[in-house]
């Protein structure tokens, strides 16, 4: 089990915000978490970094419990990848990849020729070698999300936790960092991702977690997990269900609607 | 492909590094030309050369000069003090500066920003009052801006808000809360001496700088900037997001009191020994920013050099201009304000291609 979360219950201020959740995920897996805004996907998510510590309950990743263990400990078993946001300092690419191996550089040392290589070698890997000289502020949202992700991979961890991972990205770009993700995965990742669209958890999840009041609503494959009733209950808005299918393969979408809601 | 321009970008850099150091030390001996008693190039070097190796060799090495007592005292009483102060000042002030920046993920921010300066410039106007001696009013003054720190430092621990937002508010507070105490002082003070006293002090002067006062200003700074250039990398990670920082390793809180302690120790001790001399900690960054890219690992080293550098040219402006010395604050603002002003225009047209 690369990462499981037992029984967790976090209250803020009174109100429990997660309400004893456990939930599991394996090498490979990539997990969609769905859950209307403010369900606390956020918050689970802070106690899987350790950022928030949960009242009780417990974060076990590679099957050790992670309270306890130092930040540079918990680095090389858990990433974190940042929703996209505009940057204050102007770094280029590999310098930003770089700042990934913290925990592998001693404390008053600076990065060797070593961690330069790794660092190109993760962005190669991820297709955007190009970009290693560019400012990390003059590049698309799209790219400056696959230099996060490169920055995740030269950690070493091999769970990645990524918040909303196309939120202000175009449908291009969308697309091609959910491929990269989904190649991740594929290649034995755990990668757990926060998305507001349930065609993103169809289209790239291997398994989905959808939250309501803090706890599990469903938790399995996205074809059957996920229903119309199901999509409804999140939501709160009417939800129909189809299938599509492109050059031989088949796809599920969902598609938002009221009954006898049309504009007048 | 690639690896063969990213080694042809190291000396690029390295080449910069080399002009600015250069640079350093033609501003250094340049700034023992100039006053109004002259002595030669040659004959200053002589005399600091035969004093710095007295001093390596502990006395033992005496070299009898061919020069005058009173142009070995001119060169080593009233120049090298005042020199080595300004480089100091203006590197500690400008690294304090750069380091600020990062922390607070803000390149407007100055060293002033919790509170450093305006807790010495209470305390130099209290010292003032009081009717201490320069070396009193210098040690107030580096005292207080320590306290001013801490306590904004201990106030925002006790705050629900983010660790970096409280900082800064806490430290907007209580250094408006110093300025107001100085302005109390300054209204009770005596009207004939202690205020324009004052008024001067914190307009920034270096023209009472004596071997004792650099003295007791170098070891704090030394302390400070030490350390800042030991973690120079780990600083970049600052500039993300604390959630980003400790996601990869980081100990956050453990780097910013390290960073915080060490740039309001240089701070401090460069307003005690100065006075407040403002622009510098806030522009001599952005300056270097742009020579040397945003990596903390060149820019702290940089931001030394360059604001040692600016400051003794400074100060020789100061020196010079006028019989009556002009403070350094107005002098830095002067100087470095419309070339910055140029810059921003050129780097803005160099951005568009």
């Amino acid at each position: 089990m690369s990462i499981e979360a037992r029984n967790l219950i976090f209250s803020y201020g009174g109100t429990d915000v997660l309400k004893d959740l456990s939930f599991s995920a394996e090498a490979g897996e990539l997990v969609a978490v769905l859950g209307p805004n403010g369900v606390g996907k956020s918050t689970l998510f802070g106690c899987l970094l350790g950022f928030l510590r949960p009242r009780t309950g417990e974060v076990l990743a590679e099957g050790k419990p992670i309270r306890g263990m130092s930040p540079r400990e918990l680095a090389s078993l858990i990433a974190y990848i940042p929703q996209y946001a505009p940057q204050t300092f102007n770094y280029t690419v590999l310098d930003l990849v770089t700042m990934g191996m913290t925990n592998q550089i001693p404390l008053f040392s600076s990065p060797k020729p070593e961690h330069r290589q790794k660092a190109m070698a993760a962005l190669e890997s991820l297709g955007i070698a190009h970009l290693a000289d560019r400012g990390s502020g003059s590049i698309s949202g799209g790219e400056r999300q696959l230099a996060l992700l490169a920055r995740a991979l030269v950690q070493d961890a091999r769970v990645l936790i990524m918040d909303e991972p196309t939120a202000n990205l175009d449908y291009g770009n969308s697309f091609r960092v959910m491929q990269r993700v989904q190649e991740l995965g594929a290649g034995g990742y755990t990668v757990i991702f926060s998305t507001h669209e349930p065609n993103q958890a169809f289209r790239y999840a291997t398994r989905v977690l959808a939250l309501l009041d803090g706890g599990v609503l469903a938790d399995g494959p996205p074809d059957t997990a996920l229903t119309e009733e199901l999509l409804r209950r999140l939501y709160g808005v009417g939800v129909a269900v189809c299938s599509a299918e492109v050059e031989g393969e088949s796809f599920r979408l969902s598609i938002p609607y009221e009954k006898g809601g049309k504009p007048k | 492909m690639m690896k063969e321009r990213k080694e042809k970008g190291l000396p690029h850099y390295g080449r910069r590094f080399l002009f600015l150091g250069l640079g350093f030390i033609l501003v250094f001996l340049g700034s023992f030309l100039l006053g109004r008693y002259a002595v030669s190039m040659s004959t200053t070097l002589r005399i600091l050369s035969s004093w710095l190796l007295e001093k390596l060799s502990f006395g033992a090495l005496d070299m009898a000069g061919s020069w005058t007592e009173l142009e070995e005292a001119v060169v080593l009483n009233i120049r090298l003090p005042r020199i080595l102060c300004a480089a100091l000042v203006g590197a500690a002030l400008s690294a304090a500066g750069a380091s600020y920046q990062g922390m607070f993920r803000n390149p407007m921010v100055s060293p002033d920003l919790m509170g450093a300066s305006t807790g010495a410039g209470f305390g130099a106007s209290l010292a003032i009052l009081l009717g201490m001696s320069y070396f009193g009013i210098m040690v107030t003054a580096f005292c207080f801006g320590l306290g001013a720190v801490l306590l904004a430092w201990l106030v925002s621990r006790f705050s629900r808000l983010n660790a970096t937002l409280a900082l800064v508010l806490a430290g907007v507070m209580i250094s408006s809360l110093f300025s107001a105490c100085t302005s109390f002082v300054k209204l009770v003070a005596d009207t004939q001496e202690q205020l324009p006293a004052i008024t001067y002090w914190l307009m920034g002067s270096l023209s009472s700088v004596k071997g004792k006062d650099t003295a007791f200003a170098a070891i704090p700074i030394l302390l400070g900037l030490i350390p800042l250039l030991l973690l120079r990398w780990r600083m970049n990670l600052l500039t993300v997001s604390e959630a980003e920082a400790r996601s990869m390793g980081l100990n956050t809180g453990r780097l910013r009191l390290a960073v915080i302690l060490c740039a309001t120790l240089v701070t401090a001790a460069s307003v005690a020994v100065s006075g407040m001399i403002g622009w510098v900690g806030l522009v001599i960054p952005h300056f270097c920013r742009m020579l040397f890219g945003y990596d903390y690992r060149r820019l702290v080293p940089a931001s030394i050099l360059m604001g040692g550098a600016f400051l003794m040219l400074v100060d020789d402006i100061a020196r010079v201009i006028t019989t009556s010395e002009l403070p350094l604050g107005i002098l830095t603002s002067f100087v470095g304000a419309p070339v910055f002003l140029y810059l921003i225009v050129q780097g803005g047209a160099e951005r568009e291609h």
